[in-house]
C-alpha cells in the first residue's frame, strides 16, 4: 500500500507544479537555486576544514614552502632523543650567540637522524614541523621575548636504540653497507645504519667534498634507498610462491644437485660449485642451493608469481613515511626463461632495498601481517608533555598464517643445519636466510646478506644486514646478526 | 615592553577578530532565516556596531604590528566611509535593504583591510575606486526609480557588450597569460567586469518579454559569442559565469527545465571541446589533478596557495605574521588564501557564509518583485555573484580547477570593486522601487477602504 502512495504523491506534486502560476514557478526555481548553491558551499567548507586539519605537517615540510624561514626567527630547534633517552641531536648556543646543531654521536646516526642545513634528511626532515614549532604558552613566549631568547621547539623521541646501533656501527666499520633492526610486532625501527657515513655536525663545511667527489655517495641512505640484488635472500619469495602453487604437494619436492643447472644453454651454478646432492624443499632452502631453486622457479606460473610480488610491494612505492626506494623485479607473462632463472635466485634485474627485505622478514615473524616501519615515537614539549604519540600501524596481511608459519620453519632450518649455523645458541632460537649477491666475477666481491628474526617461536626483533663486497652472507653477515641478537637479549 | 605588548596584540586579536566575525556571521544567518521583523531590525543595528568594532580592531592591529602610522589614516577613512555609507544610504533611501547593506559594508571594509596589509600603494588606489564607486552607486536607485527605458535597449546592450570584449581581445594587454585588461592613459580596465552587468540587462530585457524557443535560440547564439570571445581571451572564469547565469535566467524566464538539461549537456560538450582545443584549458586541468607533480610549473600557484591556507590553521598566523605574498597574484585570484593564512580558517569560512547570506538575501528579495524584468535582474545578479565566489574560492583551495576570477569586494582591482558595487546597488534600487510600489499600493488600498467606510457611515 505504502509503495503505491509514494509515486502518487509525487505525481500530484508535479501536477500541482504544472498547474501553478508563473509566479509560483519562479519561487520554486529561486528556492532550488538557493539549495544548490548552499549545498555546493557546504561541500566546499567541509573540504576546506578537512584540508586544513589534516595537511599542516606535510605541507609545512615541502621544500617549496618558504614559511619555514618564518619559524627560524622565533623558535630554537627542538632536540632528538633515542628510545633510551640519550640526546641524538640538540641545538647549542656558542659564546657569540650563534646556534649550532650538535650531534653527540657524530656520524653514528648520520642517516637515521640526518641533518638540517643545506637541505634536510632523516628525522630532522620527517619531524621538521614539530622541531620548529613551539608548545610554549603565550606568557612563556612573552617572557622569552623579553629575555631575548627564542621559544624552544618540540622535542622528538625516536625509536632508535643507541646500544644496538653502536654494535652494528662498530662491526660494519670500514665496510660499505646497511643494517636495519625492527621490532617484529610493531615495526618500530631500532637500528638504521648506512655506511659510508658523514658527520652531520660538520656537514656544511664538508659539503663540497661530499657532493663533488665522484663516486662518493655518503648522503645516500643505503638502508632505505640502496637498491641491491637480493641474491639468495630472495629465495624466501620463490619458496612462498612455490608453496602457494603447491599447497598440498610441496613436501614431495625433490631434486638432485650436481653443482649446476643448465637450461636453454644457460648455466647457473651453486656457490663455490658445491654439489648439494639429494634435496627436498626445506634442505634446498636451508643450504641455499641455486640449482634447485632455478629448477623450482622454472616450474612456477609467471602471472601468479607476478601477483605475489605485487602484493609484497615490489615495483611500487613501499608504504612508509620515510624516504625509501622502490624494489623492482621483472616477472610476468613476457619473461624469458633466462630471466626466470636469474630471478629465482635474486639475480639478474632484481633489486631490493634492505628496508623492504626487513619488512618482508617482519611480516613472516608477525604471522603474515606487515607493519608500517616508523622511526618517530613521540613528540614532547619542553615540559615533557606528550603532544603526539605515534602508534604502530598495520599495512595489512601480505600472507596467510600458514604461509608465514611455513616460511618460518624454512628459515629455522637455515639456522639449524644450513648456512646460518653460526647462530646456534642456547640463549635464543633464531630463523633467517643468508644471501650472497653476485655482481662481479670474483666471489669475494659479492654482497653479503642476512635477514633474520629471533626468538623464532615468539619473535621480538628482525635484523637485516647487507655488507658490500665482503663475500658470502654466511661468513660475513651472520656474525653481525649474532652480535646484535646477543646485545638485544643481553647474552 | 612594546615587544611584549605586540605579542599579546597579535595573539589575542586573532581570537577576538575570529570571535567577532563569528558573531557577526551568526547574526547574518539569523537575519536571513528569521521571519519576524522586529528582532531582525535590532540585529541589523547590532551588526552595524559590530562591523565598526571589527574594522577598528583590524586596523588598529595592522597599525600596531606594522608600526606604520599611515595605516591610521586609512583606518580613519574606512571608519568614516562605512559609517557614512550606512547612515547616508539609510537616510536617503529608507526602504533600502539593511541586511544586504551591512554585509556589503563588512565585505568591502574587510577587503580593504586585507588589501592594505598586502600593499599600501595598491590599497590607496583601491580606496579611491571604492569612494568613486560609492558616489556612482548613490545615484543608481534614483535612476532605477525614475527612468523607464532600461528594458528597451536590448540590442544596444548586446552591441556594446560584444564590442567592448572584442576590443580587449584584439587590443588588450597580456597579464597573467590572459588578455583581459585594456589600458587608456595609464588607467587599466577589465571590461569583462562591467560587461557582465550590461549582459545581464540584455538577457533580462530580451527574455522577460519573449520566451519562445526562437528567442531563446537567438539569445543562446549571442551568449555563445560572448563566451567564445572570453575563452579566446583566456578569461575562462568569466566565460563560465556568463554561461551559468544565462542557463539559470532562461529557466527563470521559461520555467522549462529541458533548457537546464540541454544547457548541462552543451556545457559539458563545450568543456570537452575547449579542453582539446585550447592549451590554457588543459594546463588548468593538469594543475588541478596533480599540482604536486608539476609544482615547479603549472602547479606552482595552486600549491603556494595551499601552503598558505594550511599554514594558517583555524585561527591564522596572526596579522603580518604569514607570507601570503609568496602566492603569485595573491591580490586578485588568491586573496581568499591570504585571508585564511593570516586570519585563519574560521574567518575564511565566515567570509564564505556572509557571501552566501548576500546571495540568499537577494534570492529572497527577488520573490517579492512583481516586475518580471527586474526580478530576472536581481536573480541574475545573485547567481552571478555567488558563482563567482564559488569559482575563485573553490579554485584557490583546489576544490575545482582554477579559473582566475576575483573575489568580489575583497580582491584588489578597480573594475571588480566597481562592478560589484554597481551590482549590489542595482539590487538595492530595484528593491526600493518595488517596496515603494507596494507601499503606495497599500496606501491606496487603505485610502479606498477609508472612503468606503465614510460612504457607509453617510
Amino acid at each position: 500500500m505504502k509503495r503505491e502512495k509514494q509515486p502518487k504523491r509525487l505525481r500530484q506534486m508535479i501536477q500541482r507544479y504544472i498547474n501553478s502560476s508563473p509566479r509560483a514557478k519562479s519561487m520554486v526555481l529561486i528556492n532550488m537555486t538557493m539549495i544548490i548553491f548552499c549545498t555546493l558551499f557546504l561541500a566546499m567548507i567541509i573540504y576546506l576544514m578537512v584540508f586544513v586539519s589534516t595537511s599542516g605537517v606535510t605541507l609545512y615540510n615541502n621544500s617549496y614552502n618558504n614559511r619555514q624561514e618564518l619559524q627560524y626567527r622565533y623558535v630554537i630547534r627542538g632536540n632528538i632523543y633515542s628510545s633510551d633517552g640519550e640526546v641524538l641531536a640538540e641545538t647549542r648556543i656558542d659564546e657569540n650567540g650563534n646556534e649550532i646543531r650538535y650531534y653527540p654521536y657524530g656520524s653514528m646516526f648520520a642517516h637515521a637522524v640526518g641533518y638540517a642545513v643545506n637541505g634536510r634528511m632523516g628525522i630532522e626532515d620527517y619531524a621538521n614541523y614539530y622541531l620548529m614549532h613551539t608548545g610554549a604558552s603565550l606568557s612563556e613566549r612573552v617572557s622569552n621575548d623579553l629575555e631575548n631568547v627564542k621559544d624552544p621547539g618540540y622535542n622528538v623521541g625516536s625509536t632508535l636504540s643507541v646500544e644496538l646501533q653502536k654494535v652494528a656501527d662498530d662491526y660494519l666499520g670500514m665496510y660499505n653497507g646497511a643494517v636495519i633492526v625492527s621490532e617484529a610486532k610493531t615495526g618500530r625501527i631500532l637500528v638504521l645504519l648506512s655506511h659510508p657515513d658523514f658527520n652531520p655536525g660538520t656537514i656544511k663545511e664538508d659539503w663540497e667534498s661530499i657532493t663533488t667527489v665522484p663516486g662518493n655517495s655518503q648522503l645516500l641512505n643505503r638502508a632505505t634507498q640502496g637498491l641491491y640484488p637480493p641474491g639468495s635472500t630472495f629465495k624466501i619469495i620463490t619458496a612462498l610462491e612455490y608453496y602457494r602453487e603447491n599447497p598440498d604437494s610441496w613436501q614431495d619436492y625433490s631434486y638432485t644437485c650436481n653443482g649446476s643447472i643448465t637450461h636453454d644453454d644457460y648455466r647457473v651454478s651453486c656457490i663455490y660449485g658445491t654439489v648439494h646432492g639429494e634435496l627436498d624443499l626445506e634442505s634446498s632452502f636451508a643450504r641455499s642451493c641455486n640449482s634447485s631453486f632455478v629448477n623450482i622457479g622454472l616450474s612456477l606460473n609467471r602471472n601468479s608469481w607476478e601477483n605475489t610480488m605485487n602484493s609484497l610491494y615490489f615495483n611500487r612505492p613501499i608504504p612508509t613515511d620515510m624516504v625509501a626506494g622502490s624494489s623492482s623485479v621483472y616477472v610476468g607473462a613476457g619473461s624469458t626463461d633466462y630471466d626466470i632463472m636469474q630471478t629465482s635466485i635474486g639475480q639478474g634485474r632484481t633489486v631490493m632495498t634492505p628496508l623492504h627485505l626487513n619488512m618482508i622478514t617482519q611480516a613472516i615473524a608477525n604471522n603474515g601481517v606487515m607493519m608500517k616501519p616508523y622511526i618517530i615515537d613521540e613528540i614532547v614539549d619542553e615540559h615533557g608533555n606528550i603532544i603526539r604519540d605515534f602508534q604502530p600501524q598495520s599495512i595489512g596481511r601480505v600472507m596467510t598464517e600458514d604461509e608465514a608459519d611455513y616460511l618460518k620453519n624454512m628459515m629455522m632450518a637455515v639456522v639449524e643445519y644450513g648456512t646460518g649455523r653460526a647462530l646456534i645458541t642456547d640463549a635464543y632460537t633464531c630463523a633467517g636466510k643468508t644471501g650472497t649477491a653476485e655482481f662481479a666475477e670474483d666471489i669475494n666481491e659479492s654482497h653479503a646478506w642476512f635477514t633474520a628474526f629471533a626468538p623464532a617461536d615468539d619473535p621480538e626483533i628482525c635484523v637485516t644486514i647487507i655488507i658490500e663486497k665482503a663475500g658470502t652472507g654466511m661468513e660475513y653477515a651472520v656474525p653481525l646478526a649474532k652480535r646484535i641478537f646477543d646485545a638485544y637479549f643481553g647474552v | 615592553m612594546q615587544i611584549a605588548l605586540k605579542f599579546y596584540v597579535i595573539e589575542l586579536s586573532k581570537y577576538i577578530i575570529a570571535f567577532l566575525m563569528l558573531m557577526y556571521t551568526s547574526l547574518s544567518v539569523f537575519c536571513i532565516v528569521s521571519r519576524k521583523k522586529k528582532p531582525v531590525s535590532v540585529c541589523t543595528s547590532v551588526q552595524s556596531g559590530l562591523l565598526l568594532i571589527l574594522m577598528f580592531l583590524c586596523f588598529l592591529d595592522l597599525t600596531f604590528v606594522s608600526g606604520k602610522e599611515e595605516y591610521l589614516y586609512l583606518f580613519a577613512f574606512i571608519t568614516l566611509f562605512l559609517f557614512f555609507m550606512i547612515t547616508i544610504v539609510t537616510i536617503i533611501y529608507e526602504k533600502s535593504d539593511r541586511i544586504l547593506l551591512n554585509n556589503m559594508c563588512l565585505l568591502s571594509g574587510f577587503g580593504l583591510c586585507v588589501v592594505s596589509r598586502l600593499s599600501f600603494d595598491k590599497a590607496f588606489r583601491q580606496y579611491i575606486i571604492t569612494l568613486l564607486s560609492f558616489a556612482i552607486c548613490l545615484v543608481i536607485p534614483f535612476a532605477i526609480d525614475r527612468l523607464r527605458f532600461f528594458r528597451k535597449l536590448i540590442w544596444l546592450y548586446a552591441a556594446v557588450g560584444i564590442t567592448a570584449l572584442s576590443i580587449v581581445l584584439f587590443a588588450g594587454r597580456k597579464i597573467n597569460g590572459a588578455n583581459i585588461n585594456f589600458t587608456i592613459r595609464g588607467f587599466t580596465f577589465q571590461p569583462s567586469e562591467i560587461v557582465k552587468i550590461i549582459y545581464l540587462f540584455f538577457i533580462a530585457a530580451l527574455l522577460y518579454k519573449y520566451n519562445s524557443f526562437k528567442w531563446v535560440f537567438i539569445s543562446a547564439v549571442i551568449t555563445g559569442l560572448y563566451v567564445l570571445i572570453l575563452v579566446m581571451s583566456r578569461d575562462l572564469g568569466s566565460a563560465l559565469i556568463f554561461f551559468v547565469t544565462y542557463v539559470m535566467i532562461v529557466i527563470m524566464s521559461t520555467h522549462n527545465y529541458i533548457y537546464l538539461a540541454s544547457g548541462l549537456v552543451g556545457g559539458v560538450a563545450a568543456c570537452i571541446v575547449a579542453y582539446n582545443l585550447f592549451d590554457h584549458v588543459r594546463t588548468r586541468v593538469v594543475a588541478f589533478l596533480d599540482p604536486w607533480h608539476y609544482i615547479d610549473d603549472q602547479g606552482y600557484q595552486i600549491t603556494q596557495s595551499l601552503f598558505a591556507i594550511s599554514s594558517g590553521g583555524w585561527f591564522g598566523a596572526g596579522i603580518m605574521q604569514g607570507r601570503p605574498s609568496d602566492i603569485p597574484f595573491v591580490n586578485q585570484d588568491f586573496i581568499f588564501s591570504a585571508v585564511c593564512e593570516e586570519y585563519g580558517l574560521i574567518v575564511g569560512v565566515c567570509i564564505l557564509v556572509i557571501s552566501l547570506c548576500c546571495f540568499c538575501r537577494m534570492m529572497m528579495l527577488s520573490y517579492r518583485i512583481g516586475d518580471k524584468f527586474y526580478q530576472i535582474i536581481v536573480y541574475g545578479i545573485g547567481v552571478m555573484y555567488i558563482f563567482q565566489v564559488f569559482l575563485t574560492v573553490g579554485g584557490g583551495i583546489k576544490f575545482i580547477p582554477l579559473t582566475g576570477v576575483t573575489l568580489p569586494f575583497i580582491s584588489y582591482g578597480g573594475s571588480s570593486v566597481m562592478s560589484t558595487y554597481i551590482m549590489f546597488y542595482i539590487v538595492q534600487g530595484i528593491v526600493i522601487k518595488s517596496r515603494n510600489y507596494e507601499f503606495r499600493n497599500e496606501e491606496r488600498k487603505a485610502a479606498e477602504a477609508l472612503t468606503a467606510n465614510d460612504t457607509k457611515v453617510h
